[in-house]
């Protein structure tokens, strides 16, 4: 049986504040209380994602319409899945399972 | 028990001490502020044990906050004592206002505020800036509006500390001083009454204009400080940012984008404010 596809969404129920002060951004994550000071690329990926479940690849794909990543697409798109891990397991985005 | 009561800026105490003096002291130096009809918190003055209330007496430092590992001080340090049990009450308890650990004056309703860690001069500069044409607005809190972002002032009596003591005595008439308290746990520690007209207009707020975080010993300098890093020093500034969750977020943001900023090194008062004045006139 194949792995299932991870997916990741914004997750409404933690409403987000979010301010960018220079190269970082202020994230206080309400149903925490606790707040986030994140660089680049957090806030881009914030601002692409939305609330319908999408895969890595997708997200990549969105941010590289927008934002130039560089050549190396799959380096990228590593990146950008590694961070997406990283915001799903601090409650900043939702993560499923298809 | 033997009490007095003290308003200072929004905080109303009432210290209760096993011991005569330490009142009288407190009143005397507090003479020109308001006496509140109920107060916001209570901090007690007892001794250790029964018999430390005579036999070399030592001050536990009691209240409606307290920290469990604070260690007593002698009945000679009663005023220190009552000090830090009045900024614990604050540190620990306030929620009306953002809390930052900060001292601040005013001019022209805009208020100068300075952050920095204990021996940085923040508190020395405040007191020097109060008595040369600034209204002193507090040296060891100062208390932002959730609504308005205003500064609003906490100006208790200005704690004095080593060098400091001399270099005020210098300027300011003896009678406005509290006794020296050589060798307390924060070095030699000697109160002064802040001016008259700090007492009298304490209810009034100031936008603040301009943050400094000063360093004291090194050769004059002045440098930008990026708004993440005024965020993230003064959420280490604030002893009750985290409790105000969603407010205090806010307030601070607020903050940060709208004060300019800079950190400031200084090797003596006349070179700090002469910084001080040239930044005020190029950023407030």
């Amino acid at each position: 049986m194949a792995a299932p596809q991870v997916t990741y969404a914004i997750d409404k129920d933690a409403a987000l504040m979010i301010e960018p002060l220079d190269l970082m951004t202020a994230i206080y994550h309400r149903r925490s209380g606790i707040t986030h000071i994140v660089a680049e690329p957090i806030p881009q990926i914030l601002a692409v994602i939305g609330a319908t479940p999408e895969t890595a690849d997708v997200i990549a794909e969105r941010l590289a319409a927008v934002f130039d990543l560089g050549k190396d697409v799959d380096a990228a798109t590593e990146i950008i899945s590694a961070r997406l891990e990283e915001m799903a397991s601090l409650g900043l985005l939702g993560r499923h399972y298809a | 028990m033997h009490e007095f009561r003290v308003q200072v800026g929004p905080a109303a105490f009432r210290i209760g001490s096993a011991w005569a003096r330490p009142i009288q002291m407190l009143a005397e130096l507090y003479r020109a502020y308001p006496t509140p009809a109920i107060t916001d918190y209570s901090v007690r003055l007892e001794p250790v044990s029964p018999m430390r209330r005579y036999l070399r007496p030592s001050v536990a430092i009691k209240g409606d906050y307290i920290l469990p590992d604070a260690a007593p001080l002698p009945l000679t340090q009663a005023l220190l004592a009552a000090e830090m049990g009045m900024n614990l009450q604050m540190a620990l308890g306030w929620r009306r206002h953002l809390l930052l650990h900060a001292s601040a004056v005013e001019k022209d309703g805009k208020a100068l505020i300075m952050t920095g860690e204990s021996g940085s001069g923040k508190s020395t500069l405040a007191a020097l800036l109060g008595h040369a044409g600034w209204r002193f607005m507090g040296d060891e809190f100062v208390l932002l509006d959730l609504a308005t972002g205003e500064a609003v002032p906490f100006p208790r009596l200005i704690s004095l500390k080593n060098e400091a003591i001399a270099a005020m005595q210098k300027r300011i008439s003896a009678d406005r001083f509290g006794p020296l308290m050589a060798g307390t746990p924060k070095g030699d520690i000697r109160h002064l009454v802040p001016p008259v007209d700090a007492v009298q207009a304490m209810a009034i707020p100031a936008r603040p204009a301009l943050l400094l975080f000063p360093s004291f010993g090194f050769e004059a300098a002045v440098r930008p400080v990026a708004f993440s890093e005024v965020f993230a020093r003064l959420t280490q500034a604030s002893t009750n940012y985290v409790p105000l969750g969603e407010d205090g977020f806010r307030t601070l943001t607020r903050f940060v984008k709208d004060v300019p900023a800079r950190a400031i090194d200084y090797r003596n008062g006349d070179e700090a404010q002469a910084l001080v004045h040239s930044l005020w006139r190029e950023l407030a």
